[in-house]
């Protein structure tokens, strides 16, 4: 997993509540058993005009100029800044392989579901949750900047905006830890084997029932 | 200190804890499908690792499948590559039972774990989907997960886990005639919201949460997660037991007797602390249908659709404006006068055989309404179907003009060929109603099995009490 420590980037306003993970990557890019290439599909039925399959040339499908994503403005945003309750609905990770795909390395907003925050630090995308009073001014700044850039710092739990002001921010240590450090989830816990394997012992002994 | 319920299943299953709190979860059962696996175990694969207990693995494909001409296979060449993908992993990996395509036990995961008994009380259960709540129906700890989380737990048998907040939902008294599990469930989520939940456990508790069945316990369950709940549950009682006995892999024996004297304890202690705590007056809910495209938009048979100005926040007054423009609907319209194109029973929420009981007692001896294009009733799995058909509901179906189909996911997500045309309304018992989840453009209400065939049957949606 790629290690977050400090990202500044190019900010895009998604001002929705309620995204959902069907919106962010459509079920028919589910089929795929692949990890990667999702990124052309982020929010599919939003950014383009026809109705996406898998396989098809993205580069030659007509993009729907009233969505957000597709103003000259936000090409290149690394920095997702949206409303509550993101990512919320199904559970497929697939959503946050999209948006790390897409070039987002950071989302910003006052909640997010918890299945999705989860599978974002699987795969070194950094949800922030600010409150929604500084998730307003974030608005109002992006909407009157062009060109409006943030400075996320994991280390300082800090988003500093062009002007210097910071917002803090709360993460758990240890996913911060793992997050900054680029860390594979699976090695860490394979290194308490031991406990695991006590643990199941006890387990079976007590409930045999469960290990049939 | 008395305990919840919640504290109980979390303290019995914690290998070790960091010290922020992240704590190392032990799992009992994974269950696996074909759409949140293949990624999992191609990691697996390439770090070089084995599954650390395979028999705690139950698989079956759900997600892809086709509901009809199974004779064809899997004509989608992708669908199959997927679902094939997932045989040649189970083949490989092993696992406690596997029921792939066309299996006379095939199913909607979700339904095939509890009627297989592969779901026990006091188990932590996982699975790469979101639905998994499903299972907290038997007292369990039922997580959906991501993929990476499905790798996770197949090489280390262990989820990494926060504990969360506990909120008590308790539904106090009797439903009257018509109104069944997911209208309880429709209006608990229109009270707290999608997001209500986040971050919090959930225990359903009340005197009309243990009048439901294990089945209408699971579809209350399962739509924790669309109230933001990641796991929802409800204590053991006798109903719990009863429904585990004899099912192929509940225990059996003197193990049973020691399993029972142990589920018995499932229950929060008298006196346990909730951070949260909700109430419901069971007497007050009538059938439910969502308007809008998110399972809190949501109001009853009697009502109509609400205005964007009805609403105070800015955000949700966008939110209510841009759904009913997706809904194509009009502030003020009366729920009784939205017509279908399509109808849609089925899904991990309700596809049980009560849910087609319910359905058929409203089907039989009508007819589908000439402007509804299709009915589809898609048991939740084989066991199911064969037991509809044992007592005759499928024919009670097929005389009213719906199409029996084969069971699997179908048009809840509709990965398969189940789908919704742009612009068609469908009265769906599926979970979610969010824009294209059934289909490009089509445009989802929630309600139960019951309201679904009652709108089949007079074209448009219908109180379902008057037709009982």
């Amino acid at each position: 997993m790629r290690p977050f420590t400090i990202h500044e980037g190019l900010v895009a306003p998604l001002d929705r509540a309620n995204v959902d993970t069907d919106a962010i990557i459509p079920k028919q890019f589910l089929k795929s058993i692949k990890r990667s290439g999702f990124g052309p599909n982020a929010f599919d039925e939003w950014r383009y005009l026809d109705r996406g399959e898998p396989g098809m040339d993205n580069s030659k499908r007509p993009l729907n100029p009233d969505f957000v994503l597709n103003q000259p403005r936000y090409q290149g945003a690394s920095i997702l800044l949206t409303r509550d309750n993101f990512g919320c609905g199904s559970s497929r990770e697939h959503a946050p392989w999209a948006l790390e795909d897409y070039g987002f390395r950071a989302l910003i907003a006052p909640s997010f579901a918890d299945i999705f925050y989860n599978n974002c630090f699987k795969n070194g995308l950094l949800p922030i949750r600010l409150p929604p009073a500084e998730v307003d001014e974030l608005f109002a700044q992006t909407y009157a900047t062009p060109g409006y850039r943030l400075k996320i710092d994991l280390g300082a739990q800090t988003v500093t905006r062009p002007d210097g002001k910071a917002y803090s921010f709360e993460v758990d240590p240890f996913r911060k830890e793992c997050l900054m450090n680029g860390w594979d989830d699976i090695g860490l816990t394979l290194r308490h084997a031991e406990a695991i394997r006590a643990f199941e012992e006890k387990r079976r002994a007590e409930q045999p029932w469960l290990f049939a | 200190m008395p305990q919840t319920l919640y504290d109980k299943l979390w303290e019995s299953h914690v290998v070790r804890t960091e010290a922020d709190g992240t704590a190392l979860l032990y799992i009992d059962r994974h269950l696996i499908h074909e759409v949140t696996s293949p990624q999992a175990f191609e990691g697996l694969k390439l770090a070089g690792r084995k599954p650390w207990r395979a028999s705690s693995i139950v698989a079956t494909a759900d997600h892809n499948t086709p509901t009809d001409h199974w004779e064809r296979g899997i004509e989608d060449p992708i669908s199959r590559e997927q679902v094939e993908t997932l045989d040649a992993n189970i083949r490989e990996v092993g696992a406690l039972a596997y029921f792939p395509f066309k299996d006379a036990r095939q199913g909607i995961v979700h339904v095939v774990g509890p009627e297989n008994g592969a779901t026990l009380p006091g188990m932590t259960v996982v699975c790469g989907d979101s639905h998994t709540s499903t299972h907290g129906a038997f007292a369990c700890l039922a997580h959906g997960i991501g993929t990476s989380e499905v790798e996770h737990v197949l090489a280390t048998q262990c989820l990494l886990q926060k504990k969360m907040k506990a909120m008590l939902v308790k539904v106090e008294g009797e439903v009257g005639l018509g109104v069944t599990a997911k209208d309880i469930i429709l209006a608990i989520i229109g009270k707290i919201g999608t997001a209500g939940g986040t971050g919090y456990a959930i225990e359903f508790a009340g005197s009309a949460i243990r009048a439901l069945s294990m089945e209408g316990r699971m579809t209350v369950c399962n739509m924790a997660i669309e109230a933001g709940a990641r796991v929802g549950f409800v204590a053991v009682d006798d109903k719990t037991i009863e429904y585990l006995k004899d099912k192929p892999f509940a225990p059996k024996g003197e193990l049973w007797d020691k399993a029972v004297a142990y589920w018995r304890t499932l229950v929060s202690d008298p006196g346990a602390h909730f951070d949260a705590v909700v109430e419901l007056d069971a007497a007050a809910i009538k059938p439910q249908v969502t308007w809008g495209t998110s399972p809190e938009m949501v109001t009853d048979i009697e009502g109509a659709v609400p205005a964007p100005d009805d609403f105070s926040d800015p955000v949700k007054r966008e939110s209510v404006a841009r759904a009913l423009q997706y809904m194509d609907l009009k502030p003020g319209t009366r729920i009784q006068d939205i017509a279908v194109d399509q109808v849609f029973i089925g899904s991990c929420t309700n596809s049980r055989i009560e849910d087609l009981r319910a359905a058929a007692a409203v089907a039989k001896g009508r007819k589908k309404a000439a402007n509804v294009r299709r009915v589809l009733v898609v048991p939740g799995s084989g066991l199911v179907k064969r037991q509809a058909e044992a007592e005759g509901l499928d024919e009670i179906f097929k005389a009213a003009g719906f199409e029996w189909r084969e069971p699997g996911c179908s048009m809840c997500l509709a990965m398969n060929a189940d789908r919704l045309e742009p612009g068609e309304r469908c009265a769906s018992t599926s979970n979610r109603n969010f824009e294209g989840r059934q289909g490009p453009g089509g445009r989802t209400h929630l309600v139960s099995p019951a309201m679904a065939a009652a709108a089949a049957v007079t074209g448009h949606f219908t109180d379902v009490r008057n037709l009982l």
